[in-house]
């Protein structure tokens, strides 16, 4: 007899014949929901760049700053980390501790490649006097594409925390779900890249409002 | 989303999110770069006016973004008894309400309150 | 380009921190602080003495049981409650003193300023917020029948969390100043050009931190309610308290994001110099104020929504009914948790954003307030012919309901945007949102405590006292805010620390005067724990079922074992308690298995004394520290996965020894009744 089988037994009022809850049964679903809300942050930012990010007040625009090759680049990165994160997770699924780890380790080196072409993007612009401070259009630049870049460099670093607890200890119930929750969050942060280098760098580039 | 069934019922069943498969991972993959390629190829070339253009690109980041959640990110209707979903839904709704509000809200702001010269606000 | 960090002040080791950041020449704070010194070093040395710091940290601070982390939310809260109302009559003090010509009361401006804006800040956040997320640790597990909440670990650290913000905002008192710039620290007055010193960085970094527990509670009882409900505990089963509970924690994870959000943009503002905010280089101030209330009004809703849900309970409890129209009022909850996303603009109706935007969020707001009359209508027919007992809770409830219908209505007006005009940061206002805050929430809460403790403590709290305090608050309230609708009716704005016209001394000294009332409301309260807690063989709880309860925690002991059942319950009703009982249910006593649980965990706390460590530096910009503070919260979250050992079983001895203490008490009970 089954839990939900007695719910409808009306003389039952106690599971008299328990088993163990499995640990982190709610993992995934709370995992879901902190992205949920991550979602809104980045929403939010999203909403000062639509709001503000006209505001040039005589410095540089778009066309001036952004350079649609190394961002075809970086986009590329992204887009081929997803899909390495995706075979390590099927490698997980067929319990093949090493093509897991390495597929990691492709998918690291990827987000490593994005981190650096960003951080080389950022510097570029500040050297040129196109920082953060020089207008509101710049502000909201930087901290949207910025935070999206310090989640990217978390994810990595979560990365590496994984791969040594999967060196460790294997596949074990625990790990999956930790890889899991990785895979969320890294596909979760290419689904953000969609949203920035289409609002904010190509239509920055197509000067439509 | 059916509220009458009890989803905390059932102790023994390890709720995992759904596996992915190779041919979902690559049909994903395949789209996201066609998707991607030709906004970029659309604002590169200059081959259609501003507005079009812009439409083009805003609607294919959209279905890129199904593209990523429906591969990717496995998100389906059954996943924890459809709470992901929901949940996910309900966030879509804030997100729709808290940019477009407050797009509305300021746009509407600015060319009531007619910014001073100088302040660029309200000027595309 | 000048950028606000290049302070001349500032040094590598100290930062902008100096010796002249003490207020010794403050008479009020040094005072201040005094008393709390002296306060403080007579409560560790009584700790001490009586050898208490080893249960308090093994018991209390470590653990990982949600009632224990629920009972440790309400004592910050009524500690911050104290701290919030000091504010509140030294306000209304000086108000009364200051007017008229040549009177300029005890207060000077710079000192009213960060008063007022921390009575805001502390009332909201570290009162209210901690209550509500405290009532809902204690009662929510135990009215869903399971055993802990889904993140028992999280939880913990969540506590620790809010707790450094509150130690992060207690520090501003007696190191550097406060905030001036009012609750929601609006720029560009909370911008760096306004507000060069850390009064504002205290004020964002303070509800940051805390900001980072709420949501994951938030998370945490989402996915507890959602996953862990006892079988046959339907979503149309659930109590309504656990109802509003899921909608508010719905609500926390959906408008936290936003808060945290829009703080970080305000320090990027202040410390890097950027142009979101500020009135140059295409920046806009009128951004923050929308994005704000965007969290802001969603706010309103996490802290009523559980006092509705509170109300719910002790209404069909006290009129021994079940609860009129169980659908209507998950729904009309359900529906209020969706509009409250649809009315934040209703907040500054007089930016000048024209007649169509004011228009719809006008309408949104008068629709919201449907809902909200439709609960009170369940609750009053709920009331109808039952056989009601006037008991602590029941008291609070029935005054919840005459209080909050006022704040209702003065509501509505407010939401006619031509009206709201002339209302619009008046003292109209704020008697408005004192009355829906004071009389909805806090009178929800004081409801809940006396509901719940007999559950969580094991005794019940003293009816004397408790009435003695009841009624100092409720008349105290009219007469503290009564006068400031009249006041504001006639033009006074919030918010002055000198008012010029003579002629309305008389009603800010009856304002004074009723907050002396709930001074000694609050004492009243304070005295009746300490009774309580004196008298409490007297008061004892054998049963775990003192008030005739119809909801599963009153099916357990009082208070609860730490695994709460030793059997999970099975629910056949939404009353599922008065269904057990009605039926004839017996109580096992024998059967009993292994339980599984969480051990008790130390990362929480440091995770609390790091952040605030972080939370300081950050404040006052001592660079060094923030790098160490922050790589060893990053570290102690990474060692922290790299424990899997995490839980381990109740054994079946001590399951038997709890449950026959238990048995021979219900025994014993049973035949001295």
């Amino acid at each position: 007899m089954t839990a939900t089988d007695m719910g409808q037994d009306p003389d039952i009022f106690y599971v008299a014949d328990e088993h163990d809850h499995p640990e982190g049964a709610s993992t995934m679903l709370g995992f879901w929901i902190y992205i949920m809300s991550d979602t809104l942050i980045f929403a939010m930012l999203f909403a000062s760049f639509a709001v503000l990010g006209r505001n040039y007040a005589g410095g540089p625009r778009p066309e001036d700053v952004f350079e649609l090759g190394l961002l075809a680049l970086n986009t590329a990165m992204l887009l081929f980390s997803s899909i390495t994160y995706g075979f390590a997770m099927l490698a997980m699924q067929e319990d093949r501790q090493t093509p897991t780890l390495g597929w990691l380790a492709v998918t690291a080196l990827f987000g490593m490649a994005f981190v650096g072409i960003e951080l080389h993007e950022f510097s570029g612009m500040i050297a040129e006097g196109a920082g953060p401070e020089r207008s509101a259009f710049l502000s909201s630049f930087f901290t949207l594409v910025g935070t999206h870049g310090l989640h990217v460099t978390i994810g990595i670093l979560w990365m590496i925390t994984l791969m040594a607890q999967v060196a460790r200890k294997g596949l074990i119930a625990a790990n999956r779900r930790r890889l899991m929750c990785l895979s969320m969050f890294w596909h979760f942060l290419d689904v953000i890249w969609i949203g920035v280098f289409t609002v904010v760098y190509l239509l920055g580039m197509v000067g439509w409002t | 989303m059916d509220v009458e069934s009890s989803h905390a019922a059932d102790p023994h069943h390890e709720d995992f999110a759904p596996h992915g498969t190779l041919k979902g991972y690559l049909t994903g993959f395949v789209l996201s770069v066609i998707l991607t390629a030709i906004p970029f190829l659309l604002v590169m070339t200059h081959a259609a006016g501003p507005a079009t253009t812009a439409v083009l690109i805003l609607a294919m980041a959209l279905i890129q973004i199904v593209v990523h959640m429906v591969y990717f990110l496995h998100l389906n209707t059954r996943t924890e008894g459809g709470w992901t979903f929901l949940a996910t839904i309900f966030t879509i709704v804030l997100v729709v309400i808290a940019i477009s509000g407050s797009i509305w809200v300021m746009y509407n702001l600015d060319i009531n309150m007619m910014p001073m010269p100088g302040n660029e606000i309200g000027q595309g | 380009m000048e950028l606000p960090y290049t302070d001349p002040t500032w040094n590598p080791i100290f930062g902008r921190l100096s010796l002249g950041a003490l207020p010794l020449h403050e008479g009020i704070v040094v005072g201040t602080f005094v008393v709390v010194a002296l306060a403080g070093a007579a409560l560790l040395g009584a700790i001490t003495y009586y050898r208490l710091w080893g249960i308090l940290w093994r018991d209390w601070f470590t653990s990982v049981d949600h009632k224990k982390i629920g009972v440790m939310y309400i004592v910050l809260a009524v500690v911050m409650l104290i701290r919030g109302f000091s504010d509140a009559i030294m306000m209304r003090a000086q108000q009364a003193l200051s007017v008229g010509p040549g009177n300029e009361g005890y207060l000077p401006p710079d000192h009213f300023n960060q008063i007022f804006s921390a009575h805001g800040v502390i009332m909201i956040f570290f009162v209210a917020m901690p209550m509500v997320v405290g009532l809902m640790n204690i009662v929510v597990p135990l009215q869903i029948g399971a055993r802990d909440v889904a993140f028992p670990y999280l939880n913990n650290a969540s506590f620790w969390l809010t707790a450094a913000g509150v130690v992060i905002t207690m520090i501003s008192l007696f190191v550097g100043n406060y905030s001036r710039a009012g609750w929601l620290a609006m720029p560009p007055l909370s911008g760096f050009k306004q507000s060069p010193d850390v009064g504002v960085d205290y004020f964002i970094w303070g509800l940051q931190i805390a900001g980072v527990g709420t949501l994951m509670s938030g998370i945490n009882f989402i996915v507890t309610i959602v996953k862990m409900r006892a079988p046959g505990m339907t979503m149309m089963r659930m109590p309504i308290f656990v109802w509003t509970s899921l909608c508010t924690n719905v609500l926390i994870v959906a408008a936290f994001p936003v808060l945290t959000a829009v703080l970080a943009l305000l320090s990027l503002d202040r410390v890097l110099g950027m142009h979101f905010f500020t009135n140059d280089l295409g920046g806009d101030p009128m951004m923050y104020v929308n994005l704000i209330w965007i969290w802001g009004h969603p706010e309103v809703y996490i802290l009523i929504l559980p006092a509705f849900g509170v109300f719910s309970e002790v209404v069909a409890t006290f009129a021994g009914k079940r609860l009129f129209g169980y659908a209507s009022m998950v729904y009309a909850t359900v529906v209020i948790t969706i509009l409250s996303y649809l009315v934040w603009l209703h907040h500054f109706f007089t930016m000048g954003a024209g007649a169509n935007v004011n228009s719809f969020f006008a309408i949104t707001t008068m629709i919201i307030s449907i809902p909200t009359g439709a609960k009170i209508f369940n609750w009053l027919f709920t009331m109808y012919r039952g056989r009601i007992r006037y008991e602590l809770p029941m008291l609070w409830t029935v005054a919840f309901m005459l209080t909050f219908v006022i704040g209702g209505m003065t509501g509505v007006m407010l939401a006619v945007p031509p009206a709201d005009f002339v209302f619009h940061n008046s003292l109209f206002l704020v008697a408005h949102f004192h009355n829906v805050i004071i009389g909805g929430v806090l009178f929800g809460m004081f409801a809940g405590i006396n509901y719940w403790w007999p559950k969580a403590m094991g005794f019940k709290l003293d009816r004397t006292w408790g009435l003695r305090s009841f009624w100092f608050w409720l008349i105290g309230f009219y007469v503290a805010f009564m006068p400031l609708y009249v006041l504001g009716l006639m033009g006074v704005t919030r918010r002055l620390q000198h008012i010029e016209d003579p002629s309305l001394r008389i009603w800010f000294e009856i304002a004074a005067f009723g907050a002396l009332l709930i001074l000694c409301g609050i004492v009243c309260m304070l005295v009746q724990f300490y009774v309580s807690f004196r008298d409490r063989e007297r008061l004892r709880d054998v049963t775990g079922d003192p008030w005739g309860g119809r909801t599963l925690e009153w099916s357990t002991s009082s208070p609860p074992p730490p695994y709460n059942f030793a059997f999970t319950p099975v629910v056949h009703e939404v009353d599922a308690w008065h269904d057990m009982k009605r039926r004839g249910y017996v109580r096992p006593v024998e059967g009993f298995r292994p339980i599984h649980m969480p051990k008790s965990t130390a990362t929480g706390v440091m995770i609390g004394v790091l952040a605030t460590a972080f939370g300081f530096a950050m404040v006052w910009q001592i660079w060094w520290l923030a790098i160490v503070s922050g790589l060893a919260l990053f570290v102690t979250v990474i060692g922290h996965s790299f424990n899997y050992d995490r839980s381990f079983h109740v054994p079946v001895d001590s399951i038997v020894g709890i449950e026959n203490a238990r048995t021979r008490e219900l025994a014993a009970g049973g035949s001295s009744a």
